[in-house]
């Protein structure tokens, strides 16, 4: 609320199920009584009468008519605390008061530190032996990460990563990978109520250094270093970045599986294309993370068979509008899109975007097109302008080819392919060559 | 009895946080300018059209003016500053 700091008096308003964290996200920025003035959830998919409604109606939170907190907000009298703000500082501390191991278990769980499965407690020997994963200190700053855009940034150490990776159960030699992971600045426990995941494709030399499965099981649980990896991920995210707590720090409705650990490497070996890095500009040989921010939707299939263009027009019709597919490919599908004159993968992903299409209407009928995309358009940024000017019943496409990732991985047990949302524009790719 | 471990704190370093004075209060609402600031989210502009013909409604002397930032969740200098230079007090919904 920066126009307070410039004279202006203001009252936020949110729904109530955000009470908690909207108090604290103003008490972090030093603004504990800043005047919040709340309305039932929900807001979206609700008619102007029962908007309304909510205005002439009660705050849930405070009980009290709404428009009274509104009124009073703004003109009410300020007391001490409103015209000084509250400072103060949060330490956390290097180590922890000593106790037993089951102590520590049962502290880290209640903290919310882990993800309720059985964590490695991170002793001094064991976070020292997977310093010895990189060549970088132990005190130098990784990066910055945050739950979601308006809260507060908190700040690392190469050791606090080390410190997250060991709880994941992940060996030393996986450490590049992970710190390159948190240095990208995407946060794999997204406060968004969308629920999003962070899936990760791994490129380069790494895969087979580290043994990161690409073959039959890529996505599963069948490799240690995917899975810790991915694990040691989700871990540094929400302890570092201040949290992932339902209700403060975790909104997302209805949460997401991906949220365990999703780090899955491409086949390159067994692809008949470029790998995804190469197509953006890196060498064969560098190896790299690409983290997105997806995960939202998984959709499944075989093929590609003969009537393979109406089953995947069918797909990215239902993907969400939002979050462009990330279609990943058994290498005998990729095999067999090269047999249909796909020679390279580039072609395809133009198929891709050409394709996803769905009525003007339906497109714009998404909260995330609306808030997200919309301002865009509004904005006359195209494509999107041309797809608000639409009629609403005129066939629009609803992604950028520049916005679909094509990834080969699996193990030819099967012709099976999956779109996984996950938008490349969005994505971040960082070099894992660097903190080596 | 049971060794005591001495295990490192799992948690990145908060930044410090800095107190901000609020803005001075309106002694009254009468005559005054208030932006409703459309925060973009999904049919906060039904929203605001209610809290605007509400005030119109039982308090017409307010005058109020929808407006919306450039874009969602990114802050916006022009219209902070037209919020500054010309409203009298905001009121920012629907936001998380």
């Amino acid at each position: 609320m920066a126009v307070e700091a410039d004279g202006v008096p203001a009252v936020a308003v949110h729904t109530h199920v955000f009470a908690r964290l909207a108090r604290n996200a103003a008490r972090v920025n030093g603004t504990p009584t800043l005047r919040q003035a709340f309305v039932p959830q929900p807001v979206v998919g609700v008619s102007p009468q029962q908007l309304r409604a909510y205005v002439d109606g009660t705050d849930p939170v405070s009980k009290r008519p709404f428009i009274q907190e509104v009124i009073e907000g703004l003109t009410g009298p300020l007391t001490e605390e409103d015209l000084t703000g509250v400072s103060f500082e949060r330490n956390t501390p290097r180590l922890l008061e000593p106790a037993t191991e089951a102590e520590l278990h049962e502290r880290f769980e209640r903290e919310r530190w882990t993800d309720f499965m059985p964590i490695v407690l991170p002793t001094e020997e064991r976070v020292a032996a997977m310093l010895a994963g990189t060549s970088r200190k132990p005190d130098e700053i990784v990066g910055r990460l945050r739950p979601t855009n308006y809260r507060e940034f908190w700040e690392f150490t190469v050791e606090k990563v080390a410190v997250n990776a060991v709880m994941a159960g992940a060996r030393p030699e996986y450490l590049p990978v992970i710190l390159a992971l948190a240095a990208s600045g995407m946060t794999a426990r997204q406060s968004s109520t969308t629920s999003w995941a962070a899936p990760t494709i791994v490129n380069g030399p790494i895969r087979r250094q580290i043994g990161l499965n690409s073959g039959i099981g890529a996505m599963g649980p069948y490799s240690h270093a995917n899975v810790t990896i991915g694990r040691a991920h989700a871990l540094l995210s929400q302890n570092l970045q201040g949290g992932s707590v339902v209700g403060d720090t975790y909104m997302g409705s209805i949460g997401n599986a991906y949220n365990y650990a999703c780090v899955w490497a491409e086949n390159e070996e067994r692809s008949p294309w470029e790998p995804l890095h190469v197509q953006h500009g890196y060498k064969a040989e560098d190896s790299t993370a690409t983290v997105f921010l997806g995960g939202w939707y998984t959709i499944s299939g075989y093929g590609p068979r003969e009537t393979w263009e109406q089953r995947f027009r069918h797909c990215l019709a239902a993907c969400e509008p939002y979050s462009p597919p990330i279609v990943l490919l058994d290498p005998s599908v990729a095999r067999g899109f090269v047999e249909r004159g796909f020679g390279k993968k580039q072609q395809l992903i133009d198929w891709l975007a050409a394709n996803a299409q769905v009525t003007a209407r339906e497109y714009w009928d998404d909260p995330w097109t609306q808030t997200l995309i919309k301002p865009h358009a509004v904005a006359g940024v195209e494509p999107w302008a041309g797809v608000l000017a639409a009629a609403p019943d005129a066939m629009v496409r609803k992604y950028r080819a520049e916005d679909i990732s094509v990834v080969v991985m699996g193990g030819e047990t099967q012709s099976a392919w999956k779109m996984v949302g996950g938008n490349f524009s969005r994505a971040k790719t960082v070099k894992i060559d660097d903190w080596r | 009895m049971s060794t005591l471990l001495t295990v490192h704190d799992p948690r990145g370093y908060p930044p410090k946080v800095t107190g901000k004075r609020l803005a001075p209060r309106l002694p009254t609402l009468e005559g005054k300018l208030i932006h409703l600031v459309d925060c973009l989210f999904d049919n906060s502009e039904v929203f605001m059209q209610q809290l605007q013909a509400w005030f119109a409604e039982h308090m017409p002397a307010v005058r109020t003016e929808i407006v919306k930032p450039r874009e969602s969740w990114v802050d916006d200098p022009v219209m902070r500053a037209k919020i500054v230079k010309e409203a009298d007090a905001a009121v920012f919904a629907v936001g998380l």
